[in-house]
C-alpha cells in the first residue's frame, strides 16, 4: 500500500494537503486519515479497532491524537480524522496520554486475560485497574462486525442493542444461517488471539513484559525526543518508580506521591 | 401472534419498500402485534432487501421495539428529570412491588407491561404515568393501586 | 375547520391573508380560548372543553360566544386554563362544572368570577388580566405568545394572524443571499443547545455545490424536562413549516424532512395536518407560489433514542440506520443526509425565522446580549410555583425566573440549585443566581444552554443522586461506539452509585474528576463529550455533599436510600393508622389513637407512609 501511495504521490503533486505532525511537516493525499499519513512516515501511534484491511471505526479510542492550536485544541481519533491542509496533529501530548490510559485501564477491566491488552498497559504504564473487573472478554471493537461483514461477505454477527447493554451476536442469539463457520471472527479479536501467561492474569497488571524507567513528561509538556517517534526507548511515558536518580526527582515523585 | 406475510409485507409496501423506511415500518408492524415477531423481521429482511443482522440492530437500538411479547395493558413511568425530582422512582417501585416485575418485564398473567420513558413532555403534570395511551397526571404512590384496578376493569 | 383554497400566485396569498386579518379584527363575538396542548388534555381540558359546548347550547348562545381549542399557553400549572377574549380575562385550573358559571356569569352578565382568577402569592390579590399575571409579565413571549390566538388544526387561523407574510417578502422581494445576510445579522444562534450562529450555518449550506440539498427540522427533544418544541409543534405548527420554507429556499433545498420524536403522538399528528393543509393551499409542493422554488417536507418519527438528537445520529436515523454518530468533519452542510449537503436546526430556531424577515434583524437583535440576541423558551419545572414555559429575552437573570417568573419553591422550602442544558449540562447553585442566562455565562458556570430544561430543585434534592439519575440516563442512551462514552459513563455511574449506598471511599472523588475528563476527551460525539458535565459541575458545586455521603456515610437531603431512616416523631402522631394502612412491609405497628411504632429491620424506604401522613410526624434522617 505504501508503494501504491508513493506512486500516487508522485503523479499526483496538485491535490497534495500538508500538514504538521508533531512538528514534522507531511504531505497528504486527499482522503487520507492523520493515522494513514502517520503510518506512511513511520510515526508510531498505538490502535487496536483499526485494521488495514477493513473499514475504519473509531471505537476504542487508543489512536487518539490532539489537533489543534493552544487554547482550541480537541482530542479525535486518528484512523477517522481526515488529514486536512494546515492541521497540527500532536501523537503524544500529557490530555492524549491520560485519555489513552484511562482507555486501555477500561478495556483492562472488561477483557484482563487478553495479552494484548496487557502487553498496552505494560507499555504505556497502566500499572493498576480501578474498576471492578468484569471478565467479559469482549471490548466490543467491532472487528469480527467488519471481518464477517467486508472480508468474509457473510453479515452473520452484528451490534445489537446499545449503551451498557450493546452486544455482538447473531440474530436471535442462535446460529445464524449466514455463518459459513470460516473462523475469520476468531481470527482478527484481540481477546481471543493469546493469553496472557503471566500471574494472576486476570487479577493483575503484572508489567513483567517491559520495564519502569522515570517519565520525561515530568519535564516537559510534550515529548522532545526523537527516539520516541522511532518506536523506542518509550520512557518518557511511563509511571514514575519508588526510587529515583536526581535529588530534583526525589523531591517530585515525593510531592506526586502526597497528592495521589 | 404469528406473524403473517401479506400482513407484513402489505406495512412493507405502504412506503413503497423502501430502506430508508425501515424504522416507520418496524413501528408500523410492532402496533399490529404489538411486538416485533422474529419471523416479521426476517419477512422484512428479505423483502426490503437489507441482512438481518442490521435489521435486529436497528431492532434492538431503539427503545421503541420490543422484541418479546408485551402485555394486554402497557405501563409507561416517566423518569425524566423533573418527574424524577418529584418522585418518579418511587411510583415505579410502587407499580414494581404491586405487579411483581421490574421495569421492562411483563407479568406473568400477561395483563400489564410496565416500562419507563426518558421523557414524555408533560412534566407540569409529573409524576406522569400513561396507561395505553391514557395520562394520569400527579401520580401518587396511593394511585397506583386504583389506576391498576381501573384498568383491569375495564376488560 | 375552514376549508384550504389552492393559492396559485403571490398576490392570491396576499389577498387571502388581508381578509382573513380583516375577518378576525372585525370578529365581535367573545371568544373562550381553551389550551388544550398534551399536558393540557391530561389535566383534563377535552372535558371542560365538552361541558362548556353543553353549557352554551343550553343557553342557546351558539351565535353569540365561540370556543377556540389552543395548543399550550405556557402556564402549565394554571391548566386547564381559559382566556376570555376580548377582556383578556385569565381563568385558571377550571373544571368541567364551572363551564355553566362562566356562560351565564362572565358571557351573558359580563362577571368576571373571582374564584378562577390567578392569586398573586406576594400581594394576596386576584388578577383578572392576562398581561398582570407575574407568570407572564417579565416574560417576551415573541415565539410562544400566538399559541394562545389560534387554533393549530386551522390554517386560516394563522393566516389571520398575519401568517405567511414572511414567506410572501422572502419569495419576492429578497434573494437567497439577502434573506441569509439578515439572518446572520439578527444574531440568531441554534436554539438546541450548541448555540451555532445559524445565518453561517445557512451560508455553508448554500455555498457546497450540488444540486440536491436538504434541510432538517430537529424535533428530537431528548433533554428530559424540556418540552417547548413539543408546545411549538402542536399550538403553532405553521410557524415552525413558514421558516422552513423560507430556509430550504436560502439555502436551495427541495427537500426537507421533520424528525418527530415518538414520544409526542399530537405534536405529530398536528404537524402532519399543517404540512398536508399547506400542500393543498400550494404553499409546498412544485411551483411555490409561482416562482420556480419547489420543496416538499416529510415527517420522521424518532423510536426512542436520545442520540438521535445528535445531528450525524439524526441523519442515519431518517436514512434508516442505527442512531451512531459520525466524526466530523465532513459536516452535514457538507455531506449530510445521503452524502448531501444538508441544513438542521432546531424547532425554536426555524420558528424565528418567520419575525426575522417581518421584522428584519432588529427584530431579533435588538433583544438580548451582545453574544445572545433574542429570546430563549424554557421550560421551568421540577421543585418550583408556577411550572410551566417561560420565553424570556437573553440576559435576564436566573433568580427573575426562578423567582419573579416561577414564583419561588413551594412549600417555602429553600431553593438548591436549577439544573440547565439536560444530560450535557449541569447545576447552578444558589450563589450564582444573578448570573444573567446567555450561551457564554451559563458555559462558564460548568453548565451550558441546552435546548431549554430548567429544573428546580429544593433542599429535599440530593446533588448525588442527580448526578448518579444522569449517568444513569447516559449510560442507557449512548450508542455504544466509543468505549470512552459507553463505559466511561458505567463505570461514572457505578462510582456513584456506590457513594450513594454508603459504599465511597477516600480518592473516589479525584478518580471520578479524572474518568468524567478522560470521558470528555475522548469521546466522538456530543453526548459523550458532554457526559462529565452532570458529575463535575455537581462536585464542583456541591463537593461537602458528596463528601458527607462518602465520609459520614450520610445523606443531608434525605434521599439515598441506603444512608437514611424513616422514623415516627411521637408528638406529631395522632395515632391515625394512615400509614399502618399504606405500607407494604406491614413495617408499622400501633393502634387507633396511640402512638404507632416503625420496625426499622423491615423498612424498605418506599415513603408510602411519608406521603400518607397529614401530621407531619413521618421523619427521614
Amino acid at each position: 500500500m505504501r508503494l501504491a501511495i508513493l506512486m500516487q504521490l508522485k503523479s499526483n503533486e496538485e491535490k497534495m494537503i500538508t500538514l504538521k505532525i508533531n512538528g514534522l511537516e507531511v504531505r497528504a493525499e486527499e482522503g487520507q486519515t492523520i493515522l494513514e499519513v502517520a503510518k506512511f512516515y513511520g510515526l508510531e501511534i498505538p490502535t487496536l479497532c483499526y485494521n488495514e484491511g477493513l473499514s475504519h471505526y473509531g471505537g476504542c479510542r487508543l489512536c487518539l491524537v490532539e489537533i489543534g492550536e493552544e487554547p482550541k485544541t480537541k482530542l479525535v481519533s486518528s484512523c477517522t480524522y481526515p488529514a486536512e491542509e494546515s492541521l497540527v496533529v500532536r501523537t503524544d501530548t500529557k490530555r492524549v496520554i491520560e485519555a489513552r490510559k484511562m482507555m486501555i485501564e477500561l478495556m483492562l477491566s472488561v477483557a484482563p486475560n487478553s495479552k494484548i491488552i496487557q502487553d498496552l498497559a505494560s507499555k504505556f504504564g497502566v500499572k493498576q485497574v480501578r474498576f471492578k473487573i468484569r471478565n467479559e472478554e469482549c471490548i466490543l471493537c467491532g472487528l469480527c462486525v467488519r471481518m464477517c461483514a467486508e472480508q468474509m461477505d457473510g453479515r452473520a454477527i452484528g451490534f445489537q442493542n446499545r449503551g451498557y447493554k450493546r452486544k455482538i451476536s447473531t440474530p436471535f442469539d442462535i446460529r445464524s444461517e449466514e455463518c459459513r463457520l470460516c473462523g475469520g471472527c476468531i481470527y482478527i479479536c484481540p481477546a481471543c488471539q493469546l493469553r496472557c501467561q503471566g500471574p494472576q492474569a486476570d487479577t493483575a497488571v503484572c508489567n513483567a513484559c517491559l520495564t519502569m524507567d522515570p517519565t520525561c513528561l515530568d519535564f516537559y509538556d510534550d515529548l522532545q525526543c526523537w527516539m520516541y517517534d522511532a518506536g523506542r526507548c518509550g520512557t518518557c511515558i511511563r509511571e514514575k518508580p519508588e526510587k529515583s536518580k536526581s535529588k530534583k526527582q526525589t523531591q517530585k515523585s515525593k510531592q506526586k506521591e502526597k497528592n495521589a | 401472534m404469528e406473524a403473517e406475510e401479506l400482513t407484513v409485507k402489505k406495512h412493507i409496501k405502504k412506503y413503497s419498500n423502501e430502506k430508508k423506511a425501515l424504522i416507520s415500518i418496524l413501528q408500523d408492524i410492532q402496533e399490529e402485534y404489538n411486538y416485533l415477531p422474529q419471523e416479521a423481521l426476517k419477512i422484512v429482511s428479505r423483502t426490503l432487501g437489507v441482512p438481518l443482522i442490521d435489521i435486529i440492530g436497528v431492532a434492538t437500538f431503539y427503545r421503541a421495539f420490543s422484541l418479546e411479547p408485551r402485555g394486554k395493558h402497557l405501563i409507561t413511568v416517566c423518569l425524566g428529570t423533573a418527574c424524577h425530582v418529584r418522585g418518579g422512582p418511587k411510583i415505579l417501585e410502587e407499580f414494581e412491588r404491586k405487579l411483581n416485575i421490574e421495569a421492562g418485564q411483563t407479568s406473568k398473567d400477561g395483563q400489564f407491561s410496565l416500562e419507563t420513558v426518558a421523557c414524555l413532555g408533560c412534566c407540569a403534570i409529573g409524576p406522569v404515568v400513561v396507561v395505553d395511551g391514557n395520562y394520569h397526571a400527579q401520580t401518587t404512590i396511593r394511585k397506583v393501586g386504583s389506576i391498576l384496578k381501573k384498568h383491569l376493569k375495564k376488560d | 375547520m375552514r376549508k384550504i383554497k389552492k393559492i396559485k400566485t403571490i398576490k392570491d396569498l396576499e389577498q387571502l391573508i388581508h381578509s382573513q386579518v380583516q375577518a378576525r379584527k372585525s370578529e365581535k363575538k367573545p371568544v373562550l380560548t381553551v389550551s388544550a396542548g398534551t399536558c393540557g388534555q391530561a389535566r383534563g381540558s377535552l372535558q371542560v372543553i365538552k361541558s362548556l359546548e353543553k353549557a352554551i347550547k343550553e343557553e342557546n348562545l351558539e351565535d353569540k360566544v365561540k370556543i377556540k381549542v389552543t395548543g399550550c399557553h405556557g402556564f402549565c400549572e394554571a391548566e386547564p386554563n381559559i382566556i376570555v377574549q376580548p377582556q383578556n380575562i385569565f381563568y385558571q385550573k377550571v373544571q368541567p362544572k364551572d363551564a355553566k358559571d362562566i356562560t351565564s356569569q362572565t358571557i351573558i352578565n359580563n362577571k368576571v368570577i373571582d374564584q378562577l382568577l390567578f392569586t398573586d402569592l406576594a400581594t394576596g390579590k386576584k388578577v383578572s388580566n392576562e398581561k398582570n399575571i407575574p407568570f407572564y409579565k417579565k416574560q417576551k413571549r415573541i415565539i410562544l405568545g400566538d399559541n394562545t390566538l389560534i387554533d393549530p388544526t386551522d390554517m386560516n387561523d394563522y393566516l389571520s394572524i398575519g401568517g405567511y407574510r414572511s414567506l410572501i417578502k422572502a419569495l419576492s422581494g429578497m434573494t437567497q443571499e439577502e434573506i441569509i445576510e439578515t439572518v446572520k445579522q439578527s444574531g440568531l444562534r441554534g436554539r438546541g443547545g450548541a448555540g451555532f450562529p445559524t445565518g453561517y450555518k445557512w451560508e455553508f449550506a448554500r455555498k457546497t455545490k450540488g444540486d440536491t440539498k436538504y434541510i432538517i427540522c430537529n424535533a428530537d427533544e431528548g433533554d428530559p424536562g424540556a418540552y417547548m418544541d413539543r408546545s411549538l409543534l402542536e399550538g403553532n405548527p405553521h410557524r415552525v413549516l413558514e421558516g422552513m420554507i423560507i430556509g430550504a429556499y436560502a439555502i436551495g433545498a427541495g427537500e426537507g424532512y421533520i424528525y418527530v420524536r415518538d414520544e409526542y403522538p399530537l405534536a405529530v399528528e398536528h404537524i402532519s395536518l399543517a404540512i398536508s393543509q399547506a400542500e393543498e393551499m400550494g404553499l409546498l409542493g412544485k411551483n411555490i407560489l409561482g416562482t420556480n422554488f419547489n420543496f416538499e417536507l416529510h415527517i420522521t418519527k424518532g423510536a426512542g433514542a436520545f442520540v438521535c438528537g445528535e445531528e450525524t445520529a439524526l441523519i442515519a436515523s431518517v436514512e434508516g440506520r442505527v442512531g451512531e454518530p459520525r466524526q466530523r468533519p465532513p459536516f452535514p452542510a457538507v455531506k449530510g443526509l445521503w452524502g448531501k449537503p444538508t441544513n438542521i436546526n432546531n424547532v425554536e430556531t426555524w420558528a424565528n425565522i418567520p419575525l426575522i424577515i417581518e421584522k428584519g434583524p432588529q427584530g431579533l437583535s435588538r433583544i438580548g446580549t451582545n453574544g445572545s440576541k433574542g429570546t430563549k423558551i424554557f421550560s421551568l419545572v421540577g421543585k418550583i410555583n408556577n411550572t410551566g414555559l417561560v420565553e424570556v429575552p437573553m440576559g435576564i437573570s436566573l433568580r427573575e425566573i426562578i423567582f419573579d417568573i416561577g414564583g419561588g419553591i413551594p412549600g417555602g422550602k429553600d431553593f438548591k440549585a436549577v439544573q440547565t442544558g439536560g444530560p450535557s449540562g449541569g447545576c447552578i447553585p444558589k450563589e450564582m443566581l444573578d448570573l444573567p442566562v446567555d450561551y457564554e455565562s451559563l458555559t462558564k458556570a460548568g453548565s451550558i444552554m441546552g435546548s431549554g430544561g430548567m429544573i428546580v430543585m429544593d433542599e429535599n434534592t440530593c446533588m448525588v443522586d442527580v448526578a448518579k439519575y444522569f449517568l444513569n440516563f447516559l449510560r442507557d442512551e449512548s450508542c455504544g461506539k466509543c468505549i470512552s462514552c459507553r463505559e466511561g459513563t458505567q463505570r461514572m455511574w457505578e462510582i456513584v452509585t456506590d457513594i450513594t449506598e454508603g459504599k465511597g471511599s477516600r480518592g473516589d472523588l479525584e478518580f471520578l474528576e479524572a474518568l468524567a475528563k478522560t470521558t470528555r476527551d475522548a469521546s466522538l460525539c456530543g453526548l459523550g463529550q458532554t457526559a462529565a458535565n452532570p458529575v463535575l459541575s455537581t462536585i464542583r458545586h456541591f463537593r461537602d455533599e458528596y463528601e458527607a455521603h462518602i465520609k459520614d456515610k450520610k445523606c443531608p437531603a434525605g434521599v439515598c436510600k441506603e444512608l437514611i431512616q424513616y422514623s415516627i416523631i411521637e408528638e406529631n402522631c395522632t395515632g391515625c393508622l394512615a400509614c399502618l394502612k399504606v405500607c407494604p412491609q406491614e413495617a408499622i405497628s400501633g393502634e387507633l389513637k396511640k402512638v404507632h411504632v416503625l420496625d426499622q429491620s423491615k423498612c424498605i424506604k418506599c415513603a408510602a407512609c411519608y406521603e400518607a401522613c397529614n401530621f407531619d410526624a413521618i421523619k427521614i434522617e
